[in-house]
């Protein structure tokens, strides 16, 4: 870490330099701007989640910028319960070979060996997601160990700089994976985009007492005001569900976007996926992709049941007692700096809470 | 005034505008063939070429393309702009993707292998230092990256790189697949010239920031890298070159939409 005139600037990884960068033929691979440079090409794209080969490629035909390999959509874990863990490295691979273009796969949060895992098999990037059961309750991945870029999720500013200084190299909103409901995808976007906002106007001087305040570090909350926007890529993802949902998404400063459960559980995935690309790459002009978007809309998701049933379902998701990302966003954040744990378990314990209500906060260390 | 496009479908179109704000030059997104109308150059951005193919399919964009490269503008393709500015292109999807053509050359769509493959490092560039001055080398970053396995007579080789030893081994499919050569030179060409048309296999905008400017002369290089090519500008067009003064006045009033998002930094 070094620092100028100016302010804060943030050497990551195993500190390179000037000087070292002069040496001719130095051939370096993982560099954290390797890391931030894919997902700075997926900029402007949608990354779907597939669990065959043969859904890849249509997510490939309709124009997906990566793939996420999974065994079940976030709407299924949901749907089934029980424990939500990586999935099989030849389910993987198979996708891996069905298609050109980026795969990603999903291991647990603070389960580093199945990141290893990931790595081994050659996946494009991980993503330590609190879609599948949570493996520590305490800690995330040292994603900085790895060679493989991460992607984490985050509903806040603190937990986006957390996560960035743990390693991630590219962020995306939790949202709520597999309702197809984008108000806590928007809550989140909208809760960084403010505190950016705010940060952007504030006197230098006050950044030390807020960086505590949001549980962050310093130097990142710093370069954060400075370049008035997350110093890694930021995708929207969690109930994404819609063409108007993603077109939301990126006007409101996304990146890009991920859809999950939206596209493979809607009654036409191929044509759902392509007006979601169009919609993303012509997010501010809704003219030019009215047209796909026109097609009746199925956008209660289908959860193997009727839709009546289905929108009960989703309802009954509405008015479960949601722990942390309940919290108005605006307020300031009286995190302390253990609160990790916290942030991981939430979003997991939604999930879980669901098909087993089974009260799990009990052991909680805080 | 000058106009440079980039082809704003998808990948790093922001941060090849943001390289041209820098130096003063008025880009614009490309996203549907009209809107290529009175362009003095383009830009074709990285990211995923077989989704920019795609998009570019939706909106009929490959005819205006084509017609736009063939009447001799400037043209810049980085990464996936390479692939669609080739003549030729292996290791594609299923059933290839569509390419713009231009560059008489043959590009490995996937050549270096996958993310962890993906790798910095210098390239020494003495026809770029010769034009431009400054360093012998400059910084190439490769994302999961093509590489030109074979150029026409009238294509310029400006740099090449050795090719990495834990690149996977990749058979190269020619003609129609029926017979398969695997590739065994020990270096590999990732930037070319032909005429007006300027291709990298590696990412220059990536390497841009002038936050980080004052500190560090890695941005120096980028700078040169995008003068070099408006100097082609320069060449075709003599009155492209005032672009070149930075009017910084003009240049943000122009540039139009509120909610531009804003840049990322360099990393080292």
């Amino acid at each position: 870490m070094a620092t100028d005139g100016t302010g804060v600037v943030t050497v990551y990884g195993s500190g390179t330099n000037g000087a070292a960068l002069l040496e001719p033929s130095n051939h370096k691979s993982a560099t954290f701007s390797v890391k931030v440079g894919l997902a700075q090409m997926l900029r402007g794209g949608v990354i779907m989640d597939v669990v065959t080969p043969e859904q890849a490629r249509i997510a490939e035909e309709a124009g997906a910028c990566a793939v996420m390999a999974l065994e079940r959509v976030p709407a299924d874990i949901r749907a089934q319960g029980g424990v939500a863990r990586m999935s099989d490295p030849g389910l993987i691979r198979d996708i891996k070979r069905a298609v050109t273009i980026p795969v990603m796969a999903k291991a647990r949060i603070g389960h580093f060996v199945e990141a290893q895992i990931l790595e081994a098999i050659g996946v494009d990037y991980v993503d330590e997601s609190e879609v599948l059961t949570l493996a520590d309750d305490a800690h995330h991945i040292n994603k900085h160990n790895f060679r493989v870029p991460f992607v984490c999720g985050c509903r806040d500013l603190g937990e986006a700089l957390r996560r960035i200084r743990e390693g991630a190299a590219m962020i995306r909103t939790k949202g709520e994976a597999g309702t197809g409901n984008v108000v806590e995808a928007v809550r989140h976007v909208r809760s960084v985009m403010g505190d950016i906002r705010a940060l952007r106007n504030m006197d230098d001087d006050e950044v030390f007492s807020y960086a505590k305040r949001i549980a962050a570090p310093y130097d990142l909350v710093m370069q954060t005001k400075q370049l008035g926007r997350l110093p890694v890529v930021q995708f929207a993802a969690g109930g994404v569900a819609t063409p108007a949902d993603a077109a939301l998404m990126m006007q409101l400063g996304c990146d890009g976007v991920f859809v999950g459960s939206g596209i493979f559980k809607s009654g036409d995935p191929a044509r759902r996926a392509r007006a979601i690309v169009q919609a993303v790459t012509h997010y501010s002009d809704p003219r030019s992709w009215r047209r796909v978007a026109e097609e009746p809309a199925e956008v209660t998701m289908v959860y193997g049941g009727s839709r009546r049933e289905a929108r009960g379902k989703s309802r009954r998701w509405q008015d479960m007692p949601i722990s942390a990302s309940r919290r108005p966003c605006n307020l300031p954040l009286l995190h302390e700096v253990g609160s990790d744990e916290h942030e991981a378990r939430s979003g997991e314990l939604e999930a879980h809470e669901l098909a087993q209500p089974m009260p799990r906060r009990g052991g909680s260390p805080s | 005034m000058a106009v440079v496009g980039v082809l704003a479908l998808q990948g790093s179109f922001n941060e090849h505008l943001a390289a041209l704000r820098r130096i003063g030059v008025r880009g614009v997104e490309v996203r549907k063939p009209e809107q290529l109308q009175g362009l003095d150059s383009l830009i074709i951005p990285g990211g995923e070429s077989t989704t920019m193919a795609k998009l570019a399919n939706y909106h009929n964009l490959f005819p205006a393309l084509r017609e736009f490269v063939g009447t001799g503008r400037p043209v810049w393709g980085t990464c996936a702009g390479l692939i669609f500015l080739a003549n030729k292109a292996v290791g594609q999807k299923s059933g290839g993707q569509e390419l713009i053509g231009g560059l008489d050359c043959t590009v490995h769509r996937n050549f270096f292998g996958s993310q962890l493959q993906s790798f910095e490092t210098e390239l020494s560039v003495p026809m770029l230092a010769e034009k431009e001055g400054g360093s012998d080398t400059c910084r190439g970053v490769f994302i999961r990256a093509p590489a030109i396995l074979d150029v026409g007579s009238d294509v310029e080789v400006l740099a090449d790189c050795p090719v990495p030893s834990d690149r996977p081994s990749i058979t190269i499919a020619s003609g129609e697949g029926v017979e398969e050569e695997v590739y065994s030179k020990d270096r590999v060409i990732v930037a070319v010239r032909q005429g007006n048309i300027l291709a990298t296999a590696f990412h220059p905008e990536l390497t841009s920031d002038s936050r980080w400017l004052k500190c560090s002369w890695i941005c120096l290089l980028l700078l040169d890298r995008h003068r070099f090519f408006l100097d082609m500008d320069k060449e075709s067009d003599t009155k492209a070159f005032s672009a070149l003064s930075l009017s910084s006045s003009s240049r943000d009033t122009q540039d139009g939409s509120k909610n531009k998002p804003l840049d990322l930094p360099i990393f080292e």
